[in-house]
């Protein structure tokens, strides 16, 4: 019973959350008369995006696929990547000081010398949300793979396992919450990488759509960009977290 | 003064009733020491010397601490670097061997995988998975007592249940030997109990030879053939006892003169008491 009703408080409170914001924020709006380029109200954001239904669909189309090329592109890399690290003492004395080197450059920086090489067309947002996403995978999963748990390893090694047997059915799937856990970071991370990209030089995307609205004094159009850029970092996140389900079913109930 | 008791029992191991037995183990000066970053090396074991003989249940009975978990493992080929000899049915141990089945001091059960999935993982490994490897899973869930579990994750099981799926999993390729290292350590006394029943059961009906590691004096009287105690560390042997109860035990014999005065033998060996 206390439970039923503490599930309810879960999705309760957080939506209460967010419609005390939207109703004082469309009060403040109202009473002290702010303009609509400062700041539009939640109706004003609304309309806006009623009436640029179709601009803003099509506008997303590049910016999700900017995304997950990215961060499928930083999965097929830093998952090979971080085995090598987390496998061989050279290799992770080689890698790692680059690894942390390239990370500490910051993207925004970078952005427009990546335009330069890939041009303004999707490589060069591909490549930007492939750099950002990249970083906390490698991390993540080498990270996962150290700590498989020694006993499991010594299992496996009294069973006669090879070496391949014990990568794969022991170190994988003991690094795959880190995975995962890597996984989500990165792919909120793959959005602003994207829109960065689009930011420094572009003529489609959610990214560049925001930025000419803007330019336009278009808020309500630049606002309604951004809640469709926010829905499309929580959709990617939550696609992540349903995989995880899928793919960790063991971790439901436990822990 | 440790190596008295050895000399009283003549060749290591030797016994008039056990020579008529093949011999499924021999261990014979067995010395382990380790290197250590830190100056000298830490001799584990200095001298251990017997014979393991087919179809025995030997318990390795010593204090923390003294090497038994380290020569279990070399017996299970999981350590290397011993020297003297470790021989299983006349083959010097240098890798795990393929008729050995070892149940670990912690269950180290995969999470990931289901409990049926745990135990056909030794057969998955072998690459002889199949309709045959799953039907033996069951059957020995089932003598364990975990029927209708096969398809729970181990994090949904108690200490005991995970143990008896790791017992199920030493035993899936119907090894020869098998080696437990303080398998039921972690166990609450009444549960323990049951498990020590459950495994002369298991060894009854599988005829394996046992090498199980205990520190409890009363496990070790309990289940087995034979007691070789473990002196401190650098371990040698400071008895080797016959343990003289007919089989099949029951709780009973855990009460009887002869149960307790074995006992005493092993706690004077031990440095318990006098
Ligand atoms: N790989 C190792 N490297 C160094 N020292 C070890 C290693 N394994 C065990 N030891 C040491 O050897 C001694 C015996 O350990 P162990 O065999 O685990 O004892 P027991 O199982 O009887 O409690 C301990 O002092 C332990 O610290
Ligand atoms: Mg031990």
């Amino acid at each position: 019973m206390t439970k039923l009703l503490n599930n309810w408080r879960l999705a309760l409170y957080p939506v209460a959350g967010i419609v005390v914001i939207l109703v004082v924020w469309q009060l403040y709006t109202d009473l002290f008369g702010v303009s609509q380029i400062v700041l539009p109200s939640p109706t004003d954001i609304w309309g806006a995006m009623v009436k640029n239904n179709s601009l803003l669909l099509r506008e997303t189309w590049p910016t999700l696929l900017e995304c997950i090329y990215g961060f499928a592109l930083a999965l097929a890399l830093g998952i090979p990547i971080a085995v090598a690290v987390a496998n061989s003492r050279t290799l992770n004395l080689i890698l790692y000081p680059i690894l942390i080197a390239t990370q500490s450059i910051p993207k925004v920086a970078v952005a427009p010398i990546i335009l330069i090489w890939f041009g303004i067309g999707m490589e060069s947002k591909l490549a930007i949300a492939f750099l950002v996403a990249f970083f906390p995978i490698v991390v993540d999963t080498a990270t996962g793979l150290r700590a498989t748990p020694p006993g499991l390893i010594e299992l496996a090694r009294s069973l006669r396992a090879s070496p391949s047997q014990v990568f794969w059915k022991v170190q994988f799937p003991a690094a795959l919450p880190f995975i995962f856990a890597g996984s989500k970071v990165a792919v909120t991370l793959a959005v602003i990488g994207a829109v960065i990209g689009e930011f420094v030089g572009s003529n489609e995307g959610l990214g560049n759509l925001l930025l000419t609205a803007n330019s336009q004094l278009n808020s309500p159009l630049a606002w309604a960009a951004l809640v469709w850029l926010s829905a499309l970092g929580i959709g990617l996140f939550v696609i992540v977290v349903i995989a995880e389900k899928i793919f960790m079913p063991w971790a439901e109930g436990g822990h | 003064m440790a190596h008295a008791n050895v000399q009283e029992t003549g060749p290591a191991g030797w016994t008039e009733k056990a020579s008529t037995l093949p011999v499924i183990g021999k261990f014979r000066d067995v010395r382990q020491e380790f290197l250590r970053k830190t100056g000298n090396p830490l001799l584990a074991i200095e001298e251990i010397s017997f014979d393991l003989f087919e179809g025995h249940l030997v318990s390795l009975l010593g204090p923390s601490g003294c090497g038994k978990t380290t020569f279990l493992k070399i017996v299970a080929g999981l350590v290397k670097g011993y020297t003297g000899t470790v021989q299983i049915n006349g083959v010097d141990v240098t890798d795990p061997h393929p008729d050995v089945g070892f149940v670990f001091q912690q269950p180290n059960l995969m999470p990931w995988r289901t409990v049926i999935k745990n135990v056909t993982l030794p057969m998955e490994i072998r690459k002889e998975a199949g309709p045959e490897a799953t039907a033996r899973a069951h059957e020995l869930l089932k003598l364990v007592g975990l029927e209708g579990f096969e398809d729970a994750y181990p994090n949904q099981l108690s200490g005991g249940m995970q143990q008896r799926v790791a017992l199920c999993r030493a035993l899936v390729h119907s090894p020869k030997l098998l080696l437990m290292d303080e398998p039921f350590g972690a166990l609450d006394e009444l549960t323990r109990m049951d498990m020590h029943d459950l495994l002369l059961d298991i060894r009854e009906k599988t005829g394996a030879t046992c090498l199980f590691v205990t520190h409890s004096i009363s496990e070790a009287v309990y289940l087995s053939d034979i007691v070789v105690v473990f002196s401190q560390r650098p371990a040698v042997i400071a008895d080797f006892i016959e343990i003289d109860l007919a089989y099949p035990r029951t709780p009973e014999t855990r009460y009887s003169a002869d149960f307790t005065a074995l006992e005493h033998r092993a706690s004077r060996a031990l440095g318990i008491t006098r």
